[in-house]
């Protein structure tokens, strides 16, 4: 078995990778203006053929019909053992291996790495030969390609391209005074709105709500929960705990007000921002309040999702 | 300027390993809900917080940098935090006016 040694079109490939390879056919990166000699032109010419116009090989043809293909070691040989006025159709290599012009690029990849061959000639469905391709025109192709995918794929990544997301929900137990694991939640939810690339101005804002409702639930509950779905178009945050309640909510909500106690002031909390921090960033904010518990809910829309041609499905 | 410049010409010492980030800015501040509120992207945070809480807000917010100023002690579960989240730990014995004239001046922001 021959090992592949080229290994863009594996599975796991990118699918801007496999595009391209798919996408385009031989057709679209052949040469065709394509330097071709008779079978009775003699080898000298042939050299001075190969000279002129820098190639090492050229297809024999009678008209339109392929009859074989001469290359420059078949040259060297005839060169060696004196042979240079002989024609042509005696030192061509015959049935030479082809390549059809509606092949994908990937075909041509796997035939260079199957034969040793620096080129093959193109055949229409008519078998007539339309073009060479050489490994030179596949890497002048694949680069030009790629590059014009990356430079878009930046493009939209500054923009903020995201995937979709659907319905994820997810839940975190919080404990009172647990301040070692607190931010387990917040992180927990940055780390799904990362996965699906939403824009770092909006990670950012649900982070901060996220954080300060946990730190909320560890420095003044009695313990709680932060519950969070996200969907394609917003996050919502539902953060409830068990008590003991918030005493005066507009106090709660005004800048530079806390109930914070020493210790937990001493850990750079308690400065009487969380709220009003969370309140900034959300598009919702609603809060209720009792002695037997404090439910803050909040949503954050997301910013809408912008369909690119990276999202379309590979044609097999 | 990379992180692995900045500690060397700020002769700070580094607790951490060092990230391959970018610190473009810098923040001052003690109080985590200011920073987790106000802190720029790429920033490194001066502050004398030296616990576990510091490395999740500087996480969640994009500090990339952490200057412990007046020499306090970081615990190891801090460090080890930071590691995790490839944040640099970066301690000096300054006070963080004298840290902030240091990093600012560096930073080629004054």
């Amino acid at each position: 078995m021959i090992k592949k040694i080229i290994p863009v079109y594996e599975n796991n490939s990118p699918i801007v990778i496999l595009d391209l390879l798919l996408e385009y056919k031989i057709s679209d990166i052949m040469s065709k203006n394509i330097v071709s000699v008779g079978p009775n032109v003699i080898m000298r010419e042939v050299k001075t053929l190969m000279k002129n116009n820098g190639i090492s090989g050229l297809p024999v043809v009678n008209g339109k019909r392929l009859l074989g293909i001469i290359s420059i070691e078949d040259l060297l040989n005839a060169l060696e053992d004196g042979l240079m006025d002989e024609p042509v159709s005696k030192h061509m290599s015959r049935n030479p291996v082809v390549l059809e012009e509606q092949m994908p690029i990937n075909f041509a990849i796997d035939y260079f790495e199957k034969y040793s061959y620096n080129r093959f000639p193109v055949l229409n469905s008519n078998k007539e030969i339309v073009g060479m391709i050489t490994s030179r025109d596949i890497t002048l192709h694949t680069i030009t390609v790629m590059n014009k995918e990356i430079k878009r794929l930046e493009d939209s990544a500054k923009q903020g391209i995201r995937t979709e997301i659907g319905n994820i929900i997810r839940r975190y137990p919080v404990v009172q005074n647990d301040f070692k694991n607190a931010g387990k939640a917040s992180s927990g939810i940055k780390k799904v709105l990362q996965e699906h690339r939403v824009n770092r101005k909006t990670i950012r804002a649900v982070a901060t709500a996220a954080y300060e409702l946990e730190i909320n639930l560890v420095a003044h509950s009695l313990g709680g929960e932060i519950i969070c779905r996200i969907t394609d178009n917003h996050i919502e945050i539902l953060a409830r705990d068990k008590g003991p309640g918030i005493k005066d909510i507009d106090l709660a909500l005004s800048e530079g007000y806390s109930t914070a106690n020493d210790w937990i002031r001493s850990m750079g909390f308690g400065a009487g921002m969380g709220l009003p921090n969370v309140k900034r960033v959300s598009d919702i904010f609603n809060i209720n309040s009792s002695e037997n518990g404090t439910e803050i809910r909040i949503v954050i829309n997301l910013p809408e999702i912008i369909k690119t041609d990276s999202t379309k499905k590979v044609q097999k | 300027m990379k992180i692995k410049e900045l500690y060397k010409e700020l002769g700070f010492e580094l607790l951490t390993t060092c990230p391959d980030t970018e610190v473009v800015i810098a923040y001052t501040s003690d109080l985590l809900s200011d920073v987790m509120g106000n802190a720029p992207d790429e920033s490194a945070l001066i502050t004398i917080q030296a616990h576990k809480n510091t490395i999740a807000v500087a996480s969640l917010a994009g500090i990339n940098a952490i200057i412990i100023c007046n020499n306090r002690k970081a615990p190891d579960e801090m460090i080890e935090a930071a590691n995790n989240e490839n944040i640099a730990i970066l301690k000096t014995p300054l006070s963080q006016f004298e840290a902030s004239i240091k990093v600012a001046k560096t930073l080629g922001i004054y």
